[in-house]
């Protein structure tokens, strides 16, 4: 969606195909949107006049600042969606633009002439033309669902894959492999016993995702905390022999950083207990979220361990937990506008590139839209810099380091945390969007209105209780952290100037003096187009750049 | 662009040290030291004097507006008397400049690539030596890392990893770290590992060890420090060097005896509190030679014996009676038994297979102790997390493992500073 979005906003025509239309802005997981880093994204898209930040504002039923104790440059955004609000409100920003058209449909192919995509065909034969591509598969290319001993085919729980796509992607010849992510069982919010459990209420300061929205929405909702314990890990355990993961039917690689309850289990077990966030789905929902027991068990093990843990030992389940293996490509194959250039006029974003979670897809989206229109009208592309922005550092590090497990933003990926915020994502995007032709004319005057007190704010033309709160507190911040920020312009002056310098691709690699094969491989496998990228590619020596340095200042 | 400077002779001392300055601010930064610059390309003699207007120097001062220069930038050549202690003190008033910065190895060569003042023709058997030479440094930096530095250092950056991934661990997964717990631990690991690295670097680098200990003769006027520094030479020590330095304060010359080197230095007569403003910046010399010594002998009054300087009894010829090791320049057995003491005062900073520093790996760890104590005082733990983030980069290219670093340095680091 936010690909569309961006697109249309740049100007192109949008059609925007989904198999269930319905199901668009159904979130798969966590109805959480926001967090460290993520949060950072979610800004930056908002920044970007993207759609996700106020979708999640009008939808938001609690709200939770993590890391306020700490630094503002940590500070991560983070809010429960009510899951049926929020998908009402992406349709109706989404329904804003006039350009914009939804289909219904399953995507089985891609037009492609002379190396060129033209267009994508549908299901039922039917052909739709276009200039430029965005795929977006998420868990649907080719994914299969586990839970215990049952199979199933799908990208979501009752709804199916896409397969003849993933197999058409295979014969192109593209480096693909499997991924795997999982979700917990959905909870009976009726038959827990909230009264046993701490209780984690919502913040009452007034902060937003987007700067376009005001205060609190929707009532607010508390969540709860309760912990695994000696007997819920026993029964996990004599539950292992149902696992898909343990019999090795799945050979995907989930994230070591959201291990599902089974891994969590073998590999800590003996921790006095795991952390589990009960979530509301919803304002007229009784369905809860159990964070943190993600698992891909029997549906009996899953009901038998749940009871075990305080608070839940009457519990119902209403949707048992599983886990997805999908399909995604190696993401190095990409350039830095989200294009496979290989074939001209494809874009790829969301776990289609290894990533996990709505706020990476979401940037990813954006940024592919972006450059669809930008290449389907002959303007200029989106490119954003890890000097930039966190959607800066996430692109970066997936089409030259690649992934090795499925992608989550962390502020430790960020080397310029300390000046990528998520309160001056405005401050720091603004112009590029309005420069990119991203804002409509709504968000333009905002932007302006908010640019102007912030300028007056810095000028101390203006006094802090003059401006937008927002506006105040990143200020004040900027000015906390202004010396080291000035430490790290030298780092960044540096990367944008190696940023200018263009360097060989493919086959003129070879022509390269002074570069081992072993170096040429390397560096043909992530295709940096600059030697900044150069510098970031692992196992790229000092010698090596030197060689591409030097070659490059002769054909200067 | 910072502007740069740098040592673009020999190693002092010499006859005259040539201190290269090039970028923007060199014109500005040389005219802050001589009042005046000459007329472009026109050599005139000036004295320098650094902020507070102490005289460092009478030196020929050359300026070359840009960009037809070496460089391609703005550049200032200042040369020099050829002592340590001036081109020490002209680089600290350089230093103290605001965008002005020593030049890193290779650095203004780099510049002149940059600014095309080489040609490709030059360029190409560069870059078939450079190609080498990053190469060799490779293999020299892994063969320093196999040895007893690489193990120190290696062993510092598993500790500071883990650390680090400690901090951003309590950061990224804010929920389910306890925090408190966690950052107490860090700041003791961190403490500890700022005292490991500080003891380190206090010990005499590898360039030191090669330039020799530094013996300082030191005590009132007229104490026999001239003579016994003379006799000191002639008796069965080859004179490698035995230049006057620049000043009339500081005479030094460098000594091999018994396979060791040594730097023999005497210093001006430490007179009592003086008016004359002169005879002041001689004094405040010749302490800060003493403050750098290995060993210090002091010839004065016993009472004024600095703390860990060996007593000496000069002209014992003449003077039978009184503390310290009796020395006569004209006994040659005395000055014999003067420096076996002096080889073993001095021995245990020449033996020993312990962890030893080049100069700039010293620079380096020094700053990565520096950010380090500097993380420990941080109340916002990310502003720690970035001084973790710098001491980590800094080891990382004491071991020559950094590829994030700019790649020109690597590129032109085996190039001799300044050239």
């Amino acid at each position: 969606m936010e690909a569309a979005a961006a697109a249309a906003r740049r100007g192109a025509s949008v059609v925007l195909i989904s198999q269930a239309v319905s199901a668009i802005g159904v979130m798969s997981c966590n109805p959480s949107i926001g967090g460290v880093g993520k949060g950072h994204l979610v800004r930056e898209v908002d920044a970007l006049d993207g759609i996700m930040a106020r979708a999640a504002d009008h939808a938001a039923i609690h709200h939770r600042m993590l890391n306020e104790s700490k630094g503002a440059a940590v500070h991560g955004p983070r809010v429960q969606a009510d899951r049926a609000l929020y998908r009402t409100a992406v349709r109706a920003l989404l329904g804003s633009y006039p350009h914009v058209t939804i289909v219904e449909g399953t995507v089985d192919d891609l037009r492609i002439s002379s190396g060129i995509v033209e267009g994508v065909v549908l299901e039922n034969g039917e052909t739709i033309a276009a200039r430029a591509v965005v795929l977006a598969t998420g868990t649907f290319l080719g994914g299969r669902i586990f839970r215990g001993l049952e199979r199933e085919a799908g990208g979501r729980v009752g709804e199916r894959p896409a397969n003849r796509l993933g197999e058409r992607m295979r014969s192109w010849k593209l480096a693909m492999s499997r991924l795997k992510t999982g979700t917990p069982p959905r909870l009976d919010g009726r038959t827990i016993d909230w009264a046993r459990l701490q209780r984690q209420g919502s913040d009452d300061a007034q902060w937003t995702m987007s700067t376009m929205s005001t205060g609190r929405q929707q009532p607010a909702l508390a969540c709860a905390i309760t912990r695994t314990s000696a007997r819920t890990h026993d029964v996990i355990r004599e539950g292992l022999i149902d696992s898909p993961v343990a019999s090795g039917a799945i050979d995907g690689r989930g994230p070591r950083y959201c291990p599902s309850i089974e891994d969590k289990v073998a590999r800590f077990g003996d921790r006095d207990g795991h952390q589990i966030f009960l979530e509301p789905e919803g304002l007229c929902d009784s369905t809860v979220y159990p964070n943190g027991i993600s698992t891909s068990l029997s549906t009996d093990t899953q009901v038998a361990f749940l009871r075990t843990i305080e608070g839940l030992k009457q519990v119902d389940v209403t949707v048992p937990g599983y886990a997805v293996e999908y399909d995604h490509i190696d993401p190095r194959m990409l350039d830095h506008r989200l294009a496979l250039p290989m074939i001209g006029g494809l874009f790829c974003a969301g776990q289609l590139n290894g990533t996990t979670g709505y706020e990476e897809a979401a940037a990813q989206g954006l940024v592919a839209g972006a450059n669809a229109a930008a290449y389907a009208r002959g303007t200029e592309p989106l490119l954003l810099d890890r000097a930039s922005s966190y959607i800066g550092v996430l692109i970066d590090d997936l089409v030259l380091q690649g992934i090795s497990e499925p992608y989550r933003m962390l502020t430790a990926r960020a080397e310029y945390r300390l000046s990528l915020r998520a309160d001056n994502a405005e401050a720091r995007l603004g112009e590029i969007a309005r420069a990119a032709g991203l804002m409509t004319d709504v968000r333009h005057r905002h932007y302006e209105r908010r640019a102007e007190q912030r300028e007056r704010l810095r000028r101390d033309d203006l006094r802090s209780d003059e401006v937008d709160a927002d506006i105040g507190a990143e200020v004040a911040a900027d000015r906390g952290y202004a010396p080291y920020v000035a430490r790290q312009e030298v780092e960044i002056a540096s990367m944008r100037r190696d940023g200018a310098i263009a360097i060989p691709r493919g086959d003129a690699l070879r022509g390269v003096a002074g570069l081992s094969s072993e170096m040429v491989e390397r560096l043909e496998r992530s295709a940096p187009a600059t030697l900044d990228h150069a510098r970031r590619i692992r196992g790229i020596t000092p010698a090596a750049l030197s060689a591409l340095w030097l070659h490059a200042r002769r054909s200067a | 662009m910072e502007t740069i400077f740098a040592l673009s002779s020999g190693r002092p001392p010499a006859a005259i040290a040539i201190v290269r300055i090039s970028g923007p601010d060199a014109l500005s930064a040389a005219a802050a030291l001589a009042g005046t610059l000459p007329e472009a390309r026109r050599a005139g003699l000036r004295t320098l004097r650094d902020g507070a207007g102490e005289v460092l120097d009478r030196a020929l001062v050359l300026a070359f507006p840009g960009p037809s220069t070496a460089t391609g930038e703005d550049l200032v050549e200042l040369h020099l008397h050829g002592g340590r202690a001036v081109v020490t003190a002209v680089e600290a008033a350089l230093a103290a400049q605001p965008g002005l910065r020593a030049a890193e190895s290779g650095e203004f060569t780099r510049r002149s690539l940059e600014n095309g003042r080489v040609d490709w023709a030059q360029a190409q058997g560069l870059a078939d030596l450079l190609s080498a030479e990053t190469e060799g440094e490779r293999r020299a930096a892994m063969a320093a890392t196999e040895g007893a530095v690489g193990r120190e250092v290696r062993g510092w950056m598993d500790r500071l990893s883990d650390a680090a991934a400690r901090i951003e661990a309590s950061i990224d997964y804010a929920e389910e770290i306890d925090e408190a717990a966690a950052l107490e631990d860090i700041r003791e690991i961190l403490a500890r590992l700022v005292g490991q690295m500080r003891e380190v670097c206090a010990r005499p680098t590898v360039e030191r060890l090669r330039d020799g200990a530094v013996v300082v003769l030191a005590g009132p006027p007229n104490a026999g420090k001239s003579s016994l520094f003379n006799a000191m030479l002639s008796r069965e020590a080859s004179i490698v060097t035995n230049r006057a330095g620049t000043t009339r304060d500081v005479i030094e010359a460098q000594v091999v005896r018994g396979g060791y080197a040594y730097r023999l230095v005497d210093t001006a007569g430490l007179a009592e509190a003086t008016d004359d403003p002169i005879e002041q910046i001689g004094i405040e010399r010749a302490r800060r030679v003493i403050d750098g010594a290995d060993l210090l002998l002091w010839l004065g009054d016993p009472s004024g014996c600095p703390a860990g300087a060996v007593q000496v009894r000069a002209k014992s010829d003449l003077r039978h009676m009184g503390d310290g090791i009796p020395v006569s320049a004209r006994l040659p057995r005395t000055v014999d038994h003067l420096w076996q003491m002096v080889e073993q005062a001095t021995a245990d900073r020449t033996i020993g297979s312990d962890v030893r520093l080049h100069d700039d790996q010293r620079r380096s760890v020094m700053l990565a102790a520096e950010e380090l104590a500097s993380a420990g005082l941080c109340d916002d733990v990310v502003v720690a997390a970035e001084h973790v983030r710098r001491a980590l980069r800094l080891l990382a290219m004491v071991m020559g493992m950094d590829a994030t670093e700019a790649m020109l340095d690597a590129l032109f680091s085996r190039f001799c500073l300044g050239k």
